[in-house]
């Protein structure tokens, strides 16, 4: 095996496979980095911390949690998610607390409200509205395709007679 | 040609418009949370002896002022600071909110580059800073009179944004 692999040509279905191997892995490696600082004694209170604190976007990096990511701001607000969770606050207060210094954009999840109106309901609205078209479009292929043929106008009588005579009147 | 036959070409220039629109905002740039709000009081020291901190107090002057957010290890801080020195001299009053810094750099960084601050409140652990808001230095706030956050500028001030900084101010100093 080992000797052929230099032989082998790193061909179409090679590189499929090393791409989809890679599509496995790469999301395990952005789980793996580790949080530099201290937890929480209280093991409840820790696990509470880290469930707030992969909902709470890290505004340097923009699309990382606060938990995956390593600057430091983040490593600031972990402490501080800590200290409130320690205090006895819940998921709620926690996010309260930083949407008014950060605003709703602190959060990875973002709240329904009317400023966001249109972010949750234009997706689901499409769907429907997809749907809806297809459907309709469904019915009516099928309508077309059942009906009856359209009954003959006069002119195409009397061309149909025309040519019946002309091949002697019999069908 | 059935009025209907429009409906995807219209739908998909709609998106593209919205999605182009999207594109050219600047991630960067979130709307602070804390206009129009009091400023978080805090009361920090000063970042040698015998100088004076800074307190939510000192920024409700009843004059219209500015509050920037530096740092010695902060690049761009060293780019805004000529254009700082320049509000300064014009009469606008600043106050500094020395950002996670070592006061000695913090001192030299300013032997080098002179000091535009009134008062500076040393943060060094940033919490003052996310009372404010701060994510990235240098940020800049406009302070009305009565200690409101009127106007705040992620990333350095520079003498482009002087005509909007200038708006902002007179229209505050107007009220």
């Amino acid at each position: 095996m080992i000797r052929g692999w230099h032989n082998m040509r790193f061909g179409f279905a090679q590189s499929v496979r090393l791409m989809a191997v890679l599509l496995f892995v790469l999301p395990f490696t952005a789980q793996a980095v580790a949080v530099d600082d201290a937890p929480l004694a209280d093991p409840q209170k820790e696990a509470r911390a880290r469930e707030i604190m992969a909902g709470i976007r890290c505004l340097v990096c923009q699309n990382q949690s606060i938990e995956d990511s390593n600057a430091d701001l983040a490593r600031d607000l972990r402490v501080l998610v800590r200290q409130q969770v320690a205090l006895g606050k819940d998921r709620d207060q926690v996010e309260a607390f930083l949407v008014a210094r950060y605003g709703d954009w602190v959060l990875l999840k973002p709240p329904f409200n009317l400023r966001t109106l249109a972010l949750w309901v234009f997706p689901p609205f499409l769907l429907l509205a997809t749907l809806t078209g297809l459907w309709i479009r469904a019915k009516g292929v099928r309508r077309k395709t059942s009906i009856e043929p359209r009954p003959l106008s006069e002119e195409e009588k009397t061309r149909l007679a025309a040519l019946l005579d002309q091949e002697g009147g019999q069908p | 040609m059935r009025p209907i036959v429009w409906v995807p070409l219209i739908v998909f220039a709609a998106l593209a418009a919205a999605l182009a629109v999207g594109l050219s905002l600047k991630p960067r740039d979130i709307p602070s949370a804390l206009i129009d709000q009091p400023v978080p009081s805090f009361d920090l020291p000063p970042l040698w002896d015998k100088g004076t901190g800074l307190s939510n107090t000192d920024l409700a002057s009843g004059d219209v002022v500015l509050v920037n957010v530096f740092a010695s290890w902060c690049a761009p801080c060293r780019i805004e600071h000529p254009f700082l020195m320049d509000l300064a001299r014009e009469g606008l009053t600043i106050f500094g909110l020395n950002y996670k810094d070592d006061p000695e750099d913090a001192l030299a960084f300013l032997g080098e580059l002179g000091n535009p601050y009134k008062q500076i409140g040393a943060d060094r652990d940033g919490r003052v800073g996310i009372d404010f808001g701060v994510y990235g230095v240098p940020e800049s706030y406009v302070i009305s009179g009565d200690g409101r956050i009127l106007y705040k500028q992620i990333g350095p001030v520079l003498p482009q944004n002087r005509a909007e900084l200038r708006a902002v101010i007179e229209k505050a100093s107007a009220q």
